[in-house]
This record gives structure tokens, C-alpha cells and sequence, in this order.
């Protein structure tokens, strides 16, 4: 597992019924290239992030392919429609087979 | 679009005393919290009517990274600082949460630094380092380091939105005197003085750059272009190698004093820590 991995994730806390909300994730990772050498010459395992899924009450919301060329901590924000209360499960897939979660609930109001 | 209107406005000025160029009607509210972004100079800045913050010199895009917490990619770094911060080190099993238990206490630090102690002129990063070699007996982190930036940045953060308000006066003058000289002083191949960009030409490109005022309230400030934290001290060396001069000593006496020195010039301003810059 790469180190000093931690997701961060901002969903909001309520939203009506049927409304659109803005979500913004991003998850801090290295996405190591597994070309660069460490200080000894020995080849430094490759480390990316190549999936991540968002889902609501298990419902997918949005799957994203990453390509190696993604940048360092990758960002994505996008909008969702939520029609009841419950929660957004987030997961990020690494090359490693780590998997990094994190789960945000929100209220109708 | 409003660059560009921008850019043509600095054309027209440039001869005339006093360039303005940044936009000086755009507001800066970070989580909803309005910060300063231009004051009047203090009485010792011969050359400047008024202060700007470096938010007002950049692109759209970059303003608005530096408006939410979440999209200002510093707050990656500030997350570690808070995990170094409880993290325990040394000989002592002592982490810096064993003796300050609430890293908000330490609101109001970062705008009175760099500050004078027993005749020397104290900056946070020797704050941190004494107390992780005497408190804690850890080995110093290293001075630009990313670990040391991470936390000064999460001690700065405490005081957003605060005045800084450094001392100038007993103690501290010699190195007010000395920062300024430093200021002024041309350096290098290109014979160049800090004021010769950020005093005279500040608001006009330097190739690609929008020239700032070159305040450092908001250090250590993101840069999109090396995606780190940078502290104030990596920057002077930066300048100073742009300039094709030798580098002073990271953390050493010259670079503290123009620190000083840098800060008084925008001490009637607001901090703000964490910026997002280029």
C-alpha cells in the first residue's frame, strides 16, 4: 500500500429531494510511475490509481478509468441527483490492489 | 477575458508614476470569511502607496482555488501536518500535541514572526525545530523541507484572516535595517534588488509572470508549479537564482532579516496563510 494515502471528500450534508448537488473528491496518492529508481537504483514499484467509483445506496453513480498520465492527488468533482436519503460510497482501485473507501450520508431536507 | 482587459490597462499605465494594476474591486472570501487584499503602505515603504496581496496578480482559475478549502491543493498538505503533529518522535515520546494540546492555540503566532529572542531574530521553523531537539530530542526537520512546511503551514492557518503584527521597534531594528539594506541591495549577474521587481515593476509581465508585490503573508504558500508547499526562505533562493546570484543560507541571518523585513511592509494587512499561487 503507498503511503500518506488518505481520501478527502465534500458532499453536502443535506439536499432536497430530487436536487442536484456538487461533489468534490480528491485523494491524496503519489501515483508513482514505476519508472523512477529509489537511492540504492532499484526500480520503485508502479503505484496508480486506475479506478474510481462512486455509488449511492449501491446505486453507481459514476466509474472513471485513470490513465497513467493522471497527475499526482487526482481531483474529480461532479453532480448527482439524489432522490431519497442514504449514503455515497466512494472507492479508489490501486495498481497495488489497495483499496482506499471513504462514505459520505446525506439528508433529505 | 477580464486578463486580457488587464494586461491593456498595464500598457497604458506603465510610464506613469505609481503602476496599479491589480484588480483591486475583486474580494477575496475564503469559506466565507472576507479577507484584505490591499492596504495603505506603511510610512517606511518609500516607494509604495499601497500594499497588495499577491491573490489580486493571478489568473481567475488560481483566485479560485485559494476560495475553497477543498480545491486549494495546500490543504493536502496541511492534512499531513496535522498527522506530523501528532506523530511521536524522538527520545522523549513526545509529539508536538503532548505539550500543545490544540494546534488553535497558536492563533496569533504566525502574524507576530519572525520575532527577536535574547538578541537573535527567531523565525516559526527555529520555533518548531527547538522544540523537536530540546522538548521532544528528534532530529531538526530540514529548513525548506516538506515536512517542516507542513506543519508551519498548519500553525499558520490557526491565525487566518489575523493582522500581522510584527514587532519593528528595541530589539528588532538592527534587523529591520539590515532586511531593508538586503531589499535594496543589487545583486548578481543581472544586478538586480528585490525592489527592482516587486517595488518598480510590480503588475507588468516578466516573460510569463504576472509580477506581485512579492508579500509573503501567505507563506508557505502551494505553487502549482513544483506542487508543494513552499516556504518564504525556498522563494528568496529562488529569486535570487533567477537573477543569477548566490543564494544566501537557507534559515540563516540574511534571509531572516529581509523575513523581518518583508513582513513590516505588509503589517497593516491581514494574513493569509495558505495561498494558492501560480
Amino acid at each position: 500500500m503507498a503511503k500518506g494515502v488518505k481520501p478527502r471528500v465534500k458532499v453536502p450534508k443535506t439536499a432536497a429531494a430530487g436536487e442536484v448537488i456538487t461533489i468534490k473528491t480528491l485523494i491524496s496518492h503519489k501515483m508513482e510511475s514505476g519508472v523512477r529508481k529509489d537511492g540504492d537504483g532499484n526500480v520503485i514499484p508502479r503505484s496508480i490509481i486506475n479506478r474510481f467509483v462512486a455509488d449511492f445506496n449501491g446505486q453507481n453513480v459514476i466509474d472513471v478509468t485513470l490513465q497513467p498520465a493522471i497527475s499526482t492527488n487526482p481531483y474529480f468533482q461532479f453532480d448527482a441527483m439524489v432522490p431519497e436519503a442514504g449514503e455515497f460510497k466512494f472507492t479508489w482501485y490501486d495498481d497495488d490492489g489497495s483499496v482506499y473507501e471513504t462514505s459520505k450520508k446525506i439528508k433529505i431536507a | 477575458m477580464e486578463f486580457k482587459t488587464l494586461l491593456t490597462s498595464v500598457a497604458i499605465v506603465a510610464f506613469s508614476a505609481g503602476v496599479v494594476s491589480a484588480q483591486e474591486d475583486a474580494t477575496l472570501a475564503i469559506e466565507g470569511e472576507t479577507i484584505l487584499t490591499s492596504a495603505a503602505a506603511p510610512a517606511f515603504a518609500d516607494n509604495l502607496d499601497t500594499v497588495y496581496s499577491g491573490w489580486l496578480f493571478r489568473k481567475l482559475e488560481t483566485r479560485a482555488l485559494q476560495m475553497d478549502d477543498f480545491d486549494n491543493p495546500a490543504f493536502v498538505f496541511v492534512d499531513q501536518g496535522i498527522d506530523l503533529f501528532e506523530k511521536v518522535d524522538g527520545s522523549e515520546g513526545k509529539a508536538c500535541a503532548s505539550c500543545h494540546e490544540d494546534v488553535e492555540d497558536f492563533a496569533g503566532l504566525r502574524p507576530s514572526m519572525p520575532r527577536v529572542e535574547d538578541g537573535t531574530l527567531v523565525t516559526m521553523e527555529n520555533l518548531v525545530n527547538d522544540c523537536r531537539t530540546e522538548r521532544m530530542g528528534a532530529e531538526p526537520w530540514k529548513y525548506t523541507g516538506g515536512k517542516m512546511t507542513a506543519v508551519t503551514a498548519l500553525i499558520g492557518l490557526q491565525s487566518r484572516g489575523m493582522t500581522v503584527d510584527v514587532a519593528v521597534d528595541g530589539n528588532a531594528a538592527p534587523f529591520f535595517e539590515r532586511g531593508k539594506e538586503l531589499y535594496y541591495q543589487r545583486v548578481g549577474q543581472l544586478d538586480m534588488s528585490c525592489s527592482n521587481c516587486h517595488e518598480d515593476n510590480y503588475g507588468t509581465m516578466i516573460r510569463a509572470d504576472h509580477l506581485s508585490q512579492g508579500q509573503i503573508n501567505g507563506f508557505p504558500t502551494y505553487r502549482l508549479k513544483n506542487a508543494k508547499l513552499n516556504s518564504a526562505h525556498a522563494r528568496f533562493k529562488g529569486c535570487m537564482k533567477n537573477i543569477r546570484a548566490t543564494p544566501f543560507k537557507v534559515g540563516g541571518d540574511e534571509f531572516k532579516a529581509l523575513e523581518l523585513y518583508l513582513k513590516l511592509r505588509i503589517s497593516s494587512s491581514n494574513i493569509k496563510t495558505k495561498s494558492a499561487t501560480k
